[in-house]
């Protein structure tokens, strides 16, 4: 459906809007909510922040309306309708009450917020950032939208838990400017520990679902994925990237070596791939900053069976796309030998690409979208954990073998996941 | 009664090569688009993953990806008098059904026609004298130049990433490539192939005789490519599992990998899959197209108006669905009027196989691409003299052997068993060490007065149409023409050091049964003359201006080389003419 | 079946014959499906006699024409051969019985027996050839005997190695034994 026929057809509840907006008395000396500058800057932290990922559901055609359920270890949480609804969305707020949900995890009706809404990521934006995209936010097509603000099963239905995890968790307050570090470093940590709040997928979580801060962006498993490692570590993470790469990577969601598959694919398409160059090259540098664990296990020996076995199986099936020599093509097949992710701790990434096949983002830089077809039909368990050890350990870098049962494990969970 | 859809700036009937690119170049012209396509939609990694391709026997046996007779099929009769009898099971020709079309499973044979193909009538009454042309023989000049088509050759070379050796450029003459060719602006946008032994050895027999070989001009990349829409190719990796089948890791040019996913994502192109149009739908004055009535699986009818019509369905179905519409005259060989139907062709093919001995040479004849080859062209088109031969016509040979799948490339040499212990031992002792070039001589066909397609008076499809009938068979020219390039074949395939060569020649009757390419053309023919042709030189039709039919059924007769290069190239043409000119001035373009 | 594929592709020391790999097996399942039913085929009538080079024209197919052809082949060899079936006879004999319906000079009642034979050929063939997925080429004893290496996609680092043995054992679509970890002993 064409765009303007959408807005001409709202028109009558814009004007409402406008009108109810227009009788709340503005305060002196704060910006105009409809100022263009501020309402620009609110988008472009909008989608820095993903708003519209967890907040719209899929195909709906009706941005920020919420109804989206948000998986997390505990169970489904769906998210609010955040556009300017005045029953059923946030048009009725104050800006503190946006303002104090946002930074601190506070809603005006529902109490604490599971940090399934990254407050702990966002509290690092400052109030005028948020406000801004409030006023963004307010020049959305509203929806009516009722999301029953739901439970998670006992005992984390008792929001006032929340109390505890927080204390434990939730270290709140903006982004503090580093003076010993470049402009553009603080640019990258501000934008990787605030709005992108990476640590959400990249950082491990306790039982509690709370960052193990020792372990900051080394990577996490959620949603039946494992996201990698983002720190400088040679064998698990970017350290083998430059940052062109990575920035590449972000804004086009390929580079010489990889492409973004699965949830990373949905967040190049909907918020990497629209930042600025040099926010995409500040991410980099900050991440590139990070050592991480540097310790690389040797590589496991060619010759034990199942290296020879996944040596066999990469010679006859994966050499096809993914090349003799392991390197892919550049933009077109992920590299294989120059992957860190495929030497993730947490091989669930690779077992679930190999099990259901992997469809790359499309951008407009990078139109293709390669995909990589489903094996399940035709290795056994064995036969993918002796691939992909191989895989892990053939070209120089080393990560711990595959056992068949991780894979039987992922496939049955898988059972009950979409693709 | 059927229930009418929204309106569109354009329909596109089939969304293959020509259909793609169309509906490529007008969305970005800005105009709203919608392509119907009668098959299914096709992805590489969906429907022709790696170690699910390989499978010989139900992609090239049982032909999977192609139409099915049951849907729609054609009736076939050598001659006038005979009674024509349905094509129950393919086998001269398989037409292609799918997004993608034929471009999905095709060989990527990259060829252009020779600059005199495009004026073939004038050129060769000029050099021999209408008296050395057969009588009914009803060949035409284009009303297009290879100059005028030139820039388009480039584009369509330049989407596909194709490659080769460019042989004349701007006019000078290169070393490796064909020096026969008529003059291309650039080089190609790769270099060709590495070819695999059989053919390196058939490049240096031909050498050695004199003959000046090069590599076949290949869309399975010898490199990884991006292509000006930004999307990304693969280099073939030479699975030897390509005609007939999708390609897996995105090597071969198809409209998959040039076009597709750039197009899927405008906002002013939309494709319905599983939607076979069954009637372009005219005004009262028959003059002008106001859309297509189209069926979907459930048998319900609708119809999609549109403003310009575009017409790719393959060359076979274009006019199919103008006899069915009604659009043009009808072509009747008897009087020699009407214009649908009139000169279809096909290709002349043969080959000659070559046995060699087992201890000496090991061709791993297994690994090769679609478009692998070295060729020679001394016998193509009217590159030597015809006078002492007494034919016109002829075409390029080569070591075109795109794999050795098992079922197909067992041969044994002439005078083996068919079955029992002496066939089965002369099986391994000669798979890796024969020659089998599939369509080693690659000639043209030229059109005649009673070679022709028509409605069939007797058999009907699922729908209760009447079938297309097609009257085609193979003429003394031809014959003679394919036996002299096959003997000339044999001498190199024999000079590669053959123990024993097995020829075979194409001969009179034509034959329905066994595979000739699917290189079939004309019955909707551009030309100058709205008399002798149903389109103009931009392929608009000259009864219905604001119809355009893309294909090889635009070839008024087919030159010696493999159609679908010209075929795209027309199409770029024509979207060129639709976009500068049409568009500014809806009408026709050509005042006959 | 099997005697006929046993005959069409006998066994030698080397290579088992068409009835250990699996031939008649691969016949039978083609039958049972959409090629023996003729599916996806226009099966419109009327159905007229036309040239060899008009094709199939008879409304039945494969799995009637086998049907056929194997009751009236059994029936000619009961009646040659007092009372024996194809099956029984020696190998001799049964290669004098295909060699005549190849040449025309042992008919069948009611079939063609030569155009029986020659399909009978081209299925066992095929069979013995095709992927063993479909039930001939057991452990693709077939590819191995030719030197094919199966179902693989990548040769970018043979094309140039001219007359030389390519060393990697066949795989059919399904894998081979040296997928599996060799301690394991292939669970």
């Amino acid at each position: 459906m064409p765009r303007n026929a959408v807005v001409a057809r709202s028109l009558g509840a814009f004007a409402l809007i406008a009108i109810f907006a227009q009788t709340v008395p503005a305060v002196a000396g704060e910006v105009d909510h409809q100022d263009f500058t501020r309402v620009e800057r609110g988008r472009y932290l909008a989608t820095a922040s993903d708003c519209i990922s967890c907040h719209t559901v899929p195909g709906s055609g009706r941005p920020f309306a919420g109804g989206r359920p948000i998986e997390t270890p505990f169970g489904n949480i769906v998210a609010p309708n955040i556009t300017p609804d005045l029953e059923t969305g946030i048009g009725a707020w104050t800006d503190d009450e946006f303002d104090t949900a946002v930074r601190k995890g506070i809603g005006p009706r529902s109490g604490r917020l599971y940090p399934a809404m990254p407050y702990t990521a966002y509290t690092k934006m400052s109030r005028d950032d948020v406000l801004a995209i409030r006023a963004y936010l307010s020049t959305v097509q509203p929806v009516s939208n009722r999301v029953v603000a739901n439970t998670l099963p006992f005992p984390f239905n008792i929001r006032t838990a929340m109390l505890v995890w927080n204390a434990l968790y939730f270290k709140q307050g903006e982004y503090a400017f580093d003076p010993q570090k470049p402009r553009e470093w603080n640019r990258g940590a501000f934008l990787v520990d605030g709005p992108a709040h990476c640590g959400a997928c990249h950082t491990p979580k306790s039982m509690l679902g709370g960052d193990k801060v020792a372990q900051y962006l080394q990577g996490s498993y959620l949603q039946g994925w494992s996201a990698p490692d983002i720190t400088n570590d040679a064998n698990r993470g970017l350290g083998n990237w430059t940052i062109e790469d990575i920035a590449t990577y972000l804004k086009t969601g390929h580079n010489r070596t990889t492409a973004a598959t699965g949830p990373m694919a949905e967040a190049v398409d909907l918020s990497f791939s629209k930042l600025t160059d040099d926010d995409a090259r500040a991410i980099a540098t900050y991440l590139k900053s990070l050592p991480g664990r540097q310790d690389t296990p040797p590589p496991l020996a060619k010759d034990t069976p199942v290296m020879v076995a996944g040596n066999a199986i990469y010679r006859d099936q994966c050499a096809a796309c993914h090349g003799l020599d392991g390197k892919g093509i550049a933009r077109l097949f992920p590299s294989i030998a120059d992957s860190s992710m495929v030497r993730s701790d947490d091989p669930t990434t690779v077992i679930r690409i190999v099990l259901r096949g992997a469809r790359s983002v499309a951008t407009k830089a990078e139109p293709t979208a390669p995909g990589m077809p489903s094996y399940a039909w035709q290795l056994t368990d064995e036969q993918i954990a002796a691939v992909l050890t191989y895989m892990r350990n053939a070209w120089g870098g080393a990560a711990p073998e595959v056992k068949p049962a991780e894979v039987t494990r992922l496939k049955s969970s898988l059972a009950l996941r979409p693709d | 009664m059927a229930r009418i859809l929204p309106k569109k700036d354009v329909v596109i009937i089939g969304l293959g090569w020509t259909g793609a690119i169309m509906a490529h170049e007008l969305t970005d012209e800005g105009l709203d688009v919608i392509a119907i396509e009668r098959g299914p939609w096709r992805d590489a990694p969906t429907d022709f993953p790696p170690s699910q391709m390989q499978d010989e026997l139900r992609y090239r046996v049982r032909h999977e990806l192609f139409l099915r007779p049951d849907q729609l099929t054609f009736t076939f009769r050598n001659k006038m008098d005979q009674t024509a009898l349905p094509i129950r099971s393919w086998g001269a020709f398989m037409p292609p059904n799918g997004v993608g079309g034929g471009g999905v499973h095709w060989n990527a044979e990259m060829w252009r026609f020779l600059p005199s193909d495009f004026v073939l009538k004038t050129h060769l009454t000029q050099r021999y004298g209408k008296a050395f042309l057969p009588e009914d023989m009803t060949i035409q000049d284009w009303g297009i130049t290879y100059d005028e088509l030139e820039p388009y050759y480039d584009r369509f070379e330049y989407l596909c990433g194709t490659s080769g050796t460019a042989g004349n450029l701007r006019g000078e003459i290169k070393e490796g490539g064909n020096p026969f060719e008529g003059p291309r602006s650039r080089d190609y946008p790769t270099k060709a192939q590495a070819q695999p032994f059989s053919q390196t050895l058939f490049g240096k027999a031909a050498r050695d005789l004199g003959y000046k070989p090069f590599p076949q001009p290949s869309g399975n990349l010898s490199t990884a490519y991006t292509n000006p829409l930004g999307l990304r190719m693969g280099p073939c990796t030479y699975c030897g599992f390509c005609e007939w089948f999708g390609c897996s890791n995105y090597s071969k040019a198809s409209p998959q990998t040039t076009i597709l996913p750039v197009l899927v994502r405008k906002s002013n192109f939309t494709a319905r899959d599983n939607s076979e149009v069954v009637k372009i739908n005219t005004d009262r004055s028959g003059k002008r197209a106001t859309g297509v009535t189209f069926i979907d699986t459930s048998g319900n009818e609708w119809e999609q108006p549109a403003d310009l019509v575009i017409l790719s369905a393959f060359s076979v179905f274009n006019a199919q669905l103008m006899l069915h519409s009604g659009i043009g005259q009808p072509y009747d060989p008897v009087s020699g009027k009407g214009t649908i139907g009139r000169n279809f062709t096909h290709q002349t093919i043969s080959s000659v196989n070559g046995f060699f001995d087992s201890k000496k040479y090991n061709f791993n004849p297994f690994i090769a691409s679609g478009s692998i080859g070295m060729c020679i062209d001394e016998f193509n088109g009217d590159n030597f003299d015809h006078g002492p031969h007494g034919f016109v016509g002829g075409g390029y040979v080569g070591q075109v052997q795109t794999g050795a799948r098992p079922i197909e490339s067992t041969l044994t040499p002439p005078g083996t068993p068919k079955w029992g212990t002496a066939w089965k031992n002369a099986v391994r002792d000669n798979y890796l060490s024969t020659v089998k070039p599939g369509t080693g001589v690659h000639g043209s066909f030229y059109a005649y007065r009673d070679i022709y397609l028509d409605l069939d008076p007797l058999y009907k499809d699922r729908l209760g149409r009447p079938l297309m009938r097609m009257t085609i068979d193979m003429k003394e020219n031809e014959v003679k023409q394919n036996r002299f390039l096959t003997d000339k074949f044999a001498e190199v395939i024999q000079a590669m050091g053959a123990n024993q060569i097995a020829k075979s020649y194409r001969t009179a009757p034509y034959d329905m049964t066994t595979y000739q390419t699917t290189h079939v053309n004309g019955g909707v023919i551009m030309g100058e003359d709205p008399t002798t042709s149903a389109v103009n030189r931009y392929l608009q039709s000259w009864d219905v201006p604001n119809l355009f039919v893309l294909g090889a059924s635009a070839f008024p007769q087919n030159a010696g080389y493999n159609p679908t290069l010209t075929v795209g190239a027309l199409a770029f043409w024509t979207a060129d003419a639709i976009r500068n000119k049409y568009l500014k001035s809806p009408g026709s373009l050509v005042n006959a | 079946m099997e005697a006929l594929a046993d005959r069409i592709i006998p066994p030698d020391p080397q290579t088992p014959g068409g009835k250990d790999s699996g031939s008649a097996v691969f016949v039978d399942r083609q039958l049972a499906g959409a090629y023996g039913a003729q599916e996806g085929l226009y099966l419109r009538p009327p159905f007229l006699a036309g040239t060899k080079n008009q094709g199939h024209q008879s409304e039945a197919g494969p799995r009637e024409e086998y049907q056929k052809g194997l009751a009236a082949l059994d029936r000619a060899c009961q009646a040659k051969y007092a009372g024996k079936h194809f099956a029984d006879l020696s190998d001799g004999e049964k290669d004098d019985v295909l060699h005549g319906l190849e040449s025309g000079a042992f008919k069948l009642d009611g079939t063609d027996g030569k155009a029986f034979f020659e399909q009978a050929i081209k299925d066992v063939q095929m069979g013995f050839f095709a992927d063993p997925i479909y039930g001939g080429n057991r452990d693709m004893v077939a590819w191995k005997m030719i030197g094919y290496p199966g179902a693989r996609y990548n040769y970018l680092d043979w094309v140039n190695r001219h007359n030389e043995k390519f060393p990697l054992p066949p795989v059919s679509m399904t894998g081979r034994a040296e997928w599996t970890p060799a301690s394991t002993g292939g669970k």
